[in-house]
């Protein structure tokens, strides 16, 4: 990586790679890619990776009062598994020639973004099946389509992750549904939460395709396979049915359903809000990060004690090597 | 049996709420540890804690008879009905404290339910085998973990030996055999804890040898946890863990 390829070669080799994506072939870490397309991933899945990590704060909320230990227990196991795509998916990042560390500093930094639905608060205890149901579940439609991304470790990540959210999913409905068949409080509990997640959670999916800056890009590159507005509107189609499966209403007094094209159509999504929360000034923006950049700080001590040891260990390995091998006689047969 | 001694009920009790309580500390690390990777080791450690309370209530509500199930064990019991060791509800502290205090209690836990997988009740044998390959693990983990930071740097050696320090007066607890069990002990129900002392007693003094910290000559021993005099801390994690269950009586989550 010490000298430029002349350009002759670099419009030739992207035009080889564009015809691999043309032809839908898997782009591994190896091969060459243009510097665009490695930047745009690095972006996209340290995005992701960031996004897994601060999504344990609003659910770590609520485990120490999961109101049963069966609840407590599946949160616990979704938090965890939360913690271990983010390990994953920086690994995966590693891929592009990038630092975990690098990127972690990036986040603390204020430098790189995350899913901005954690910039709200959970406030009850239906907001963990309001973020099971709604939260993971936009993020199952977003990774299915990434599951066919052309960059191979991402898409191969997105396949395994994709099998984890969709059971917590699964507890998230089934928490909002055992919820909505309750006592009237606990009625009334899901449908205080389903009124605060549900227009967040349709803000997942990013701008409309006319506003979406790197949309383009990401498409022609086989990044992105589908666009938000494609995929927004698959969310409200599936998540409309599940809300009236409950006997819950969506809080939105324009939804209707289109004959002609067979979507649910909803109300004007607020954006003014989309870009604020963007823009760090969301209820939850300064808690999230000062969380993280907290446990970075109150943990330097740790991993550098983890480091020291670790170069004690080393040094007394090569020492008792070396004793080792000064102590061995010549011609003794066991270094032969 | 025909009906279950009435000190089983008190064991089993002894056993789930050390676990239960701290699976519960443990559980307050998400998201707040120092790397990553113990984000996710002590989120799995607080759920084997909790899926081992989980199991040793089940059976305590069984034998009680009364209609209590684990969760009405665990959400609408007082903390004077609590007997975990008080070392279980103190405060996580920083990572060394919640560090010694796993391997602490985590030594004591793979001699108890190591011992318990021979006991003459086949329910508390069962869970004792899926337990004690947990809490190996745990003690691992812990294990490493003390050796790195008593033997990592100036700060981690200082900040790991306070740990021992603070901790050390409240381990002598979980050795007292309570008096109510000894039938229990003598039908080979349950474990006469003060047998694992010594065993436990050896494996510490290596760790702490191997992570140059020292263990404390002379302290007086906190006790009252298994009787259910518990320090002032158990109050407060018990009206966080109990208040979403405690403000919906009778509900189904």
């Amino acid at each position: 990586m010490t000298t430029m390829p002349p350009v002759a070669d670099d419009s030739a080799r992207l035009a080889a790679f564009e015809a691999r994506i043309a032809a839908d072939e898997s782009i591994e870490p190896k091969d060459w890619m243009p510097e665009r397309y490695r930047a745009q991933l690095i972006r996209m899945m340290s995005q992701h990776a960031h996004s897994e990590v601060v999504g344990m704060l609003p659910e770590g909320n609520w485990i120490t009062r999961a109101p049963s230990l069966r609840r407590k227990m599946i949160l616990l196991a979704k938090v965890q598994d939360e913690g271990g795509h983010g390990l994953y998916i920086y690994c995966g990042t590693e891929t592009l020639g990038v630092d975990r560390h690098d990127l972690v500093q990036q986040l603390l930094d204020g430098k790189a973004k995350y899913s901005s639905i954690f910039n709200y608060p959970t406030l009850s205890w239906a907001d963990m099946g309001a973020i099971g149901w709604l939260v993971d579940g936009a993020a199952i439609v977003n990774q299915t389509m990434l599951a066919k991304a052309s960059y191979g470790p991402y898409a191969r990540a997105m396949v395994r992750i994709c099998k984890e959210e969709n059971f917590h999913k699964k507890q998230g409905y089934e928490i909002m549904a055992t919820l909505a068949r309750g006592t009237s409080a606990q009625k009334a509990m899901a449908q205080e939460s389903l009124n605060r997640w549900w227009w967040p959670s349709l803000m997942m999916f990013g701008p409309h395709d006319k506003d979406s800056s790197n949309s383009d890009e990401l498409m022609r590159w086989g990044i992105k396979r589908k666009s938000n507005d494609e995929l927004r509107q698959r969310f409200i189609n599936l998540t409309v049915a599940q809300v009236q499966a409950i006997d819950l209403t969506v809080p939105d007094p324009d939804l209707r359903f289109d004959e002609a094209t067979g979507n649910w159509l909803t109300g004007p999504i607020d954006w003014d809000e989309f870009w604020r929360v963007v823009k760090g000034n969301g209820p939850c923006n300064s808690e999230r990060l000062g969380a993280r950049r907290n446990a970075h700080a109150e943990g330097r001590w740790v991993r550098e004690a983890a480091v020291a040891f670790a170069e004690k260990q080393q040094r007394d390995n090569r020492e008792a090597t070396e004793k080792q091998q000064m102590g061995t006689p010549l011609g003794d047969g066991a270094s032969a | 049996m025909s009906s279950p001694h009435p000190a089983l009920v008190p064991a089993l009790l002894r056993i789930a709420d050390d676990r239960l309580i701290l699976g519960h500390r443990t559980s307050e690390w998400c998201g707040h540890a120092p790397i990553l990777e113990e984000d996710i080791a002590l989120a799995n450690i607080a759920l084997d804690l909790i899926g081992q309370a989980n199991l040793v209530l089940q059976y305590a509500g069984t034998v009680e008879g009364a209609g209590r199930d684990e969760d009405t064990l665990a959400f609408f019991r007082e903390a004077i009905e609590f007997r975990n060791a008080l070392l279980c509800e103190l405060p996580k502290g920083d990572f060394g404290v919640t560090i010694v205090r796993h391997f602490f209690h985590g030594l004591y836990s793979v001699l108890q339910w190591d011992a318990l997988t021979r006991s003459t009740d086949q329910t508390l044998s069962g869970i004792a085998a899926k337990a004690l390959k947990e809490s190996r693990y745990h003690v691992r983990h812990a294990g490493e973990w003390v050796i790195r930071l008593g033997d990592g740097t100036e700060e981690s050696h200082r900040r790991a030996q306070e740990a021992v320090d603070a901790l050390w007066p409240y381990t002598g607890e979980l050795f007292m055999q309570p008096a109510d069990e000894a039938e229990l002990v003598g039908a080979g129900v349950a474990t006469d804890v003060s047998l694992l002392e010594p065993s436990w007693r050896t494996q510490v003094d290596e760790v702490m040898r191997r992570a140059t910290l020292r263990v404390p000559d002379g302290v007086w021993m906190q006790r009252g946890g298994r009787d259910g005099r518990h320090t002032e801390h158990l109050g407060h994690l018990l009206a966080e863990m109990q208040i979403v269950a405690r403000s919906h009586p009778g509900a189904q989550w």
